[in-house]
C-alpha cells in the first residue's frame, strides 16, 4: 500500500508509524542483545574455562596439575594448542610429584531431553574410570538431573572398571547400567529409580566412549607422562 | 493521577504493588503462566529461581513496553511485545551464564519457557501499554513478587513429600520413603489443586466477613 492510499482513509492510520515501530523496536532489541552477548562472551568463556579445568581435578582425584593433549591424525597424542578441535582433545593430571594421576575425557550423548556433555577421569595404572562429572545436561529436573547430584549413583564412578582384553583394543566387559541396588560386577552402574533413561544414557556414553579412548589411552599412556604439569592453570 | 486517556486512577502506587502479591495473584487468581508453575515446581530451589528471573524480564520488559507505549500503533503490538519479551529472556540467559555456570546449568531448561509464559505478555498488554513507567515497574515488580511465591509455595510442598528435602537439605531420616509422585507432572497438578483451594477458601472466608451472610444460608 502506497502512503497516499494510506492518508487516504482518514480512519486507516499510514504504514510509516506501523514501520517505524517494528523496525525501531527491532534495533533497539537487536542491539541490546548483541551488546549483552559481546559483553558476556569472555565471561562465559573464562568461566567455561574454569569449569572444564575444575571438573579435570575433581574427575582425577590427586591430580594438582594438568596439561591438554589433542590426538593427531596417526593415532598419536601432542600437546594441544590454541585452535585443535576439542572433540579430539584429552586432559591429563598430575599429581604433586609429577606422575600421571588420570586422563580426563570429554564425551557426550543423548539423554532424555537433550545431549548429555560428561567428562570423565580414566587411570590408566587401575584400568578404572575414578570420576565422573556432568557438564551440561537438560535433564528433567528433580528426576533425571539425579545423575549430576545423587550421591550413591556418583559413587558408581570411583573404581568404575574399564580394564582391556589380552588384545588390548576391546574392553573385558563393557559398561552397562543395571537397576537400582542389582550391581554384580565393577563395571556396572547402579542405576538411579526415576531416572532410569538418563542413567542407562550416561552409561552408553561412556560404553561408547571408553571403546575409543581407553585403548588408546592406555597404549600410549607413556606420551603423557612428558607432560609433567607445566601449564597448570590454564 | 490520570492515566493516557485522561481516566482518573484512584488507584495508589501501593495499591499497584500489592495486588499482585494477593488480590490479583498471577498464580492463585488468575490462574496465568501454568506451565512453569506446574513445570519447574519441583524444588524449591528451581521454583525460587524461576520466579525471580520471571520478576526481571516481567520488570524490564513492563517498563520499556511502558516508555514505548506511545511510539507503538495497537496493530503491531504483540509482534513488538514478544520482542520485547524475548530480548530481555535471551539478556538474562546470557546474564546468569555470565554470573555462574553451576546457576545456568541448574535453570538452563526454564529460562527459555519465560518467553512463552502468558503472565508477561498479560501484564504488557493489560497493563504496561496503558499506564505510567512507574506505574509499570510496580506492578511487574507485584505480579512478579506474587508469582515467585506461588511458585514457592508449590515448590516447597512438593520437594518436602516427594524428595524429602527442602532447598537440598534433608528433613527426614534416612527411613523416608519419599512420595515420588509428587516431583512427578501429576503431582504438580494435585498440589496446584489444594493450594487453589485453599486460596479460593480463604478468599470465600475473607468475603464473608466483609459482606454479612443471609441467615438462612446454607
Amino acid at each position: 500500500m502506497s502512503s497516499a492510499d494510506a492518508n487516504a482513509t482518514h480512519s486507516q492510520p499510514s504504514s510509516w508509524p506501523l514501520y517505524r515501530a517494528l523496525v525501531g523496536v527491532g534495533i533497539v532489541c537487536g542491539l541490546l542483545i548483541v551488546s549483552v552477548y559481546v559483553l558476556t562472551l569472555p565471561v562465559i568463556a573464562r568461566n567455561e574455562a574454569e569449569a572444564l579445568q575444575q571438573a579435570v581435578f575433581q574427575v582425577l582425584p590427586g591430580a594438582v596439575s594438568r596439561a591438554s593433549f589433542v590426538l593427531t591424525a596417526d593415532d598419536n597424542f601432542r600437546r594441544a594448542v590454541e585452535g585443535d578441535d576439542p572433540r579430539r582433545m584429552v586432559h591429563a593430571g598430575y599429581t604433586g610429584d609429577g606422575l600421571l594421576a588420570g586422563v580426563a575425557i570429554e564425551a557426550q550423548g543423548m539423554g532424555y531431553q537433550d545431549v548429555i556433555r560428561i567428562l570423565y577421569g580414566y587411570a590408566p595404572q587401575s584400568q578404572a574410570i575414578v570420576g565422573m562429572q556432568v557438564l551440561a545436561s537438560k535433564e528433567t529436573p528433580g528426576l533425571g538431573d539425579k545423575i549430576e547430584k545423587d550421591l550413591a549413583f556418583l559413587a558408581n564412578f570411583r573404581a568404575l572398571d574399564v580394564s582391556l582384553g589380552n588384545d588390548e583394543q576391546t574392553l573385558l566387559q563393557p559398561i552397562e547400567a543395571v537397576k537400582s541396588g542389582s550391581k554384580t560386577l565393577p563395571s556396572q552402574i547402579d542405576g538411579i529409580t526415576g531416572a532410569t533413561i538418563s542413567s542407562k544414557a550416561i552409561a552408553a556414553i561412556l560404553r561408547a566412549s571408553s571403546a575409543r579412548w581407553v585403548p588408546l589411552v592406555y597404549r600410549l599412556q607413556g606420551e603423557f607422562a612428558e607432560g609433567g604439569g607445566s601449564d597448570d592453570g590454564q | 493521577m490520570t492515566d493516557s486517556k485522561g481516566r482518573v486512577d484512584t488507584t495508589t502506587s501501593t495499591d499497584e504493588f500489592i495486588k499482585g502479591l494477593w488480590r490479583e495473584n498471577p498464580v492463585f487468581v488468575q490462574v496465568l503462566g501454568m506451565c512453569p508453575v506446574l513445570a519447574v515446581t519441583n524444588s524449591g530451589i528451581n521454583a525460587l529461581a524461576m520466579g525471580l528471573a520471571t520478576t526481571f524480564v516481567l520488570v524490564l520488559s513492563n517498563a520499556l513496553v511502558s516508555m514505548l507505549r506511545h511510539f507503538i500503533p495497537r496493530q503491531v503490538r504483540i509482534a513488538t511485545f514478544i520482542l520485547i519479551i524475548a530480548t530481555f529472556v535471551t539478556v538474562v540467559d546470557y546474564l546468569i551464564q555470565a554470573i555462574s555456570l553451576d546457576l545456568h546449568r541448574a535453570l538452563g531448561a526454564f529460562i527459555s519457557l519465560i518467553v512463552v509464559n502468558c503472565l508477561i505478555l498479560g501484564r504488557a498488554e493489560a497493563f504496561a501499554s496503558k499506564n505510567s513507567v512507574g506505574r509499570s515497574v510496580l506492578d511487574g515488580l507485584g505480579m512478579g513478587l506474587g508469582f515467585t511465591f506461588a511458585l514457592l509455595c508449590l515448590g516447597c510442598a512438593r520437594e518436602i513429600l516427594g524428595n524429602g528435602s527442602l532447598f537440598g537439605v534433608a528433613l527426614f531420616p534416612a527411613g523416608y520413603q519419599p512420595w515420588i509422585v509428587m516431583i512427578l507432572p501429576s503431582g504438580g497438578f494435585f498440589t496446584l489443586a489444594l493450594w487453589l483451594l485453599l486460596f479460593n477458601h480463604l478468599k470465600a472466608r475473607q468475603q464473608a466477613a466483609a459482606t454479612p451472610l443471609p441467615e438462612a444460608s446454607p
